[in-house]
């Protein structure tokens, strides 16, 4: 199996602090990859380098045997990573169905004048995302919600407008960081639910940061664990689960929920 | 406040098509007997220029006889008309919704445009008075784009509309006038108004590409720190001018061509409308929004920011470029010291006042401020402490201004009301 998404030896200095050292990773089609790790440990850094945000200081990372290291990141999320963010990053003075409009972005071809003049081109582009993203609200639950702004709605909601703005740029592999980060019980079980239905409808390769054992647990087939910038571990869940190294760096100070 | 409730009912089924009709009779009143019997007979010595606001205040004597005037030339006629022609209006609108949506705005456009140039032609200070508020519409969107949309506070505006003022002027006087610098005239006169267009458009090409110059910056830099750049750019623009002397210097520049009349102010004004409404409403648009709302989240979603910033500062810069031209064309001389801080100011609270992120908000902004500016001419010293006064309380209740984040459905705006 040849993998979707591979990061060979990535390494990252803030200034004298390294951040993130000699990672690797490689996503396969279909697959649901967890990155655990205490709070500080780098987590979202390594998010931050393979989607753009920051140029690694070494490495090496290919999707589908294509570098996309030093891309902006815009063209590596045209390319096929799509994200959320630990803290809801959501355009406060937007609608639901703009939000997910304005993740078609790197779909449109029509150019500036087109948009100035509104022709055609411009019209039936336009009319072509707006009904991807209306089929993209159902699916996600959140039609209802379609002319609201996304300040009005609940967190869950919230949340869910985010999954299927990323999901609208269509992604290859979907990088989700944190995605119960505050939620409650019932949200949290809905949110597995959703996350597995994305999984089996677009059959879309997820890369996953979280700090609840039991969803991590449940989802992922293969888990890293990422402490101070390096993994000391990684496997499928029961090994993860059972690996003394971990326990001792993460799971013994924290509830198992 | 129930009179008011109750007046608004009365009111609310009469279609745009009516408020058209109601306001084609009341100035048709004022035309026809304007002069000779209604303010003759309240005693006032000339028909009052903007509903009578700067005789009021010169002579506060005349204050019942004007309001007489605007209650017996204005709000009945446009109030009785509206209302009573609603049973055929109604209809009317009906028929037209069923055109494309196109044909009918032209239509209310032209109708609306023959209404104003009527209502102006009483006399030229009225005339003058539009001009300037159209003109003010277009600097009021264009600057929306960038402070609104865009969500940067750019302090730039009047150093993109000097730039547009100036290359255009540059090129009328030399293609159509007899000049004392630029020489004899290249081309006919008569080819002026054909050619003037392009000549705008240059100047707005111009200012686009100056506003480069802000632009850039603007991809690593935000809030104060831009505001900073894009105020040194308006007073480079400002003392590059003062410094070159073939286009006058600090002395100004004069004797351009008359080339901008009503109708082609009026048809760039509608025309700015049009377009910024197209690209705000598309996707391309709304990313402008996005970037301001969180570039981070918009990068991610694979929107390219650096085009989009560049796009709304190009873009905006080439409407102030247009408004620049055509506002030297209506003065027919320009000088440095026009674009400068007290522009600044004022295109500022046409668009806070307005409010942000809305064409309808900027248009109200623009022509509420300078009929204010107007009607509040004869207090002198008085009316910069009633205008920042208003806009503080603009500000304090509604601090995104008058209407902001709205945008107009042309088809619901123009479409029959129904009876309740």
């Amino acid at each position: 199996m040849t993998p979707l998404l591979h990061v060979d030896k990535m390494t990252h200095y803030f200034g004298g602090l390294r951040a993130v050292h000699n990672y690797n990773l490689s996503v396969g089609p279909n697959q649901i990859v967890g990155l655990i790790g205490p709070n500080g440990a780098g987590k979202t850094t390594v998010f931050n380098l393979i989607t753009g945000v920051y140029t690694p200081t070494e490495g090496r990372i290919t999707l589908e045997n294509e570098n996309i290291l030093g891309l902006e990141t815009n063209e590596i999320a045209a390319k096929g990573l799509g994200r959320t963010f630990q803290n809801l990053a959501l355009w406060r003075h937007m609608n639901v169905l703009d939000h997910i409009k304005m993740a078609h972005y790197s779909q449109l071809s029509y150019g500036l004048f087109d948009a100035f003049f509104n022709t055609g081109k411009c019209r039936k582009q336009e009319a072509k995302a707006e009904e991807n993203a209306y089929r993209l609200l159902e699916l996600f639950d959140i039609k209802r919600h379609a002319d609201q702004l996304v300040t009005s709605l609940s967190y869950g909601a919230q949340r869910r407008v985010e999954m299927a703005r990323a999901m609208a740029t269509n992604p290859k592999v979907l990088f989700l960081d944190e995605p119960t980060a505050g939620m409650t019980p019932d949200e949290l079980i809905q949110m597995i639910k959703i996350i597995r239905q994305v999984h089996q409808d677009f059959g879309v390769a997820i890369f996953l940061i979280e700090h609840r054992m039991k969803f991590v647990m449940e989802l992922c087939q293969h888990i890293q664990t990422l402490v101070f910038g390096e993994v000391i571990a990684e496997g499928p869940p029961e090994e993860i689960q059972n690996n003394p190294q971990v326990i001792e760096a993460y799971l013994g100070k924290e509830d198992l929920t | 406040m129930k009179i008011v409730q109750s007046i608004k009912k009365f009111l609310s089924n009469i279609p745009v098509a009516g408020w058209l009709l109601g306001i084609l009779a009341a100035v048709l009143i004022e035309y026809f007997w304007g002069y000779d019997y209604i303010s003759d007979y309240l005693g006032l010595p000339k028909i009052p220029v903007l509903f009578g606001a700067i005789l009021m205040l010169k002579d506060p004597v005349m204050i019942p006889g004007v309001l007489a005037y605007d209650l017996v030339v204005y709000v009945l006629p446009v109030c009785i008309v509206g209302k009573a022609s609603a049973f055929f209006t109604n209809p009317l609108a009906g028929a037209m919704e069923k055109l494309p949506l196109w044909i009918s705005v032209l239509i209310h456009l032209c109708c609306f445009y023959g209404i104003l140039s009527l209502w102006a032609g009483i006399n030229d200070y009225r005339v003058l008075v539009v001009k300037l508020t159209l003109i003010s519409i277009i600097l009021t969107i264009s600057i929306n784009v960038i402070n609104g949309y865009q969500g940067e506070f750019s302090c730039s505006h009047p150093g993109f509309m000097a730039v547009g003022a100036y290359v255009s002027s540059v090129i009328t006087l030399f293609l159509f006038t007899n000049d004392k610098i630029f020489g004899a005239a290249l081309l006919p006169p008569a080819l002026g108004p054909w050619l003037f267009p392009f000549a705008l458009v240059i100047g707005g090409i111009a200012a686009a590409v100056a506003s480069l110059l802000v632009a850039i910056p603007s991809f690593r830099t935000r809030g104060d720190y831009l505001a900073i750049i894009s105020l040194a750019f308006m007073f480079i623009v400002k003392s590059a001018v003062e410094n070159i002397n073939v286009i006058g210097g600090a002395r100004g520049m004069g004797g351009q061509p008359d080339l901008a009349p009503l109708h082609v102010i009026f048809i760039w004004t509608m025309l700015c409308i049009w377009v910024v409404h197209n690209f705000v409403t598309s996707i391309m648009g709304k990313a402008l929004n996005a970037v301001r709302d969180d570039e981070a989240a918009s990068e991610s979603m694979t929107v390219k920011t650096r085009k989009t910033k560049m796009t709304a500062f190009m873009f905006g810069a080439f409407w102030a470029g247009i408004a620049g031209g055509l506002f030297a064309h209506v003065l027919t001389y320009i000088n440095p010291g026009m674009f400068s801080i007290n522009r600044l100011a004022e295109i500022l609270a046409m668009v806070y006042f307005g409010g942000l992120n809305s064409i309808v908000g900027s248009i109200v902004g623009a022509v509420s401020i300078n009929i204010l500016g107007e009607a509040l001419r004869p207090l002198e010293l008085f009316k910069w402490i009633i205008i920042p006064l208003i806009l503080i309380f603009v500000m304090i209740f509604r601090p995104y201004g008058l209407i902001s984040f709205k945008e107009i459905n042309a088809g619901k705006l123009l479409a029959a009301k129904k009876n309740k």
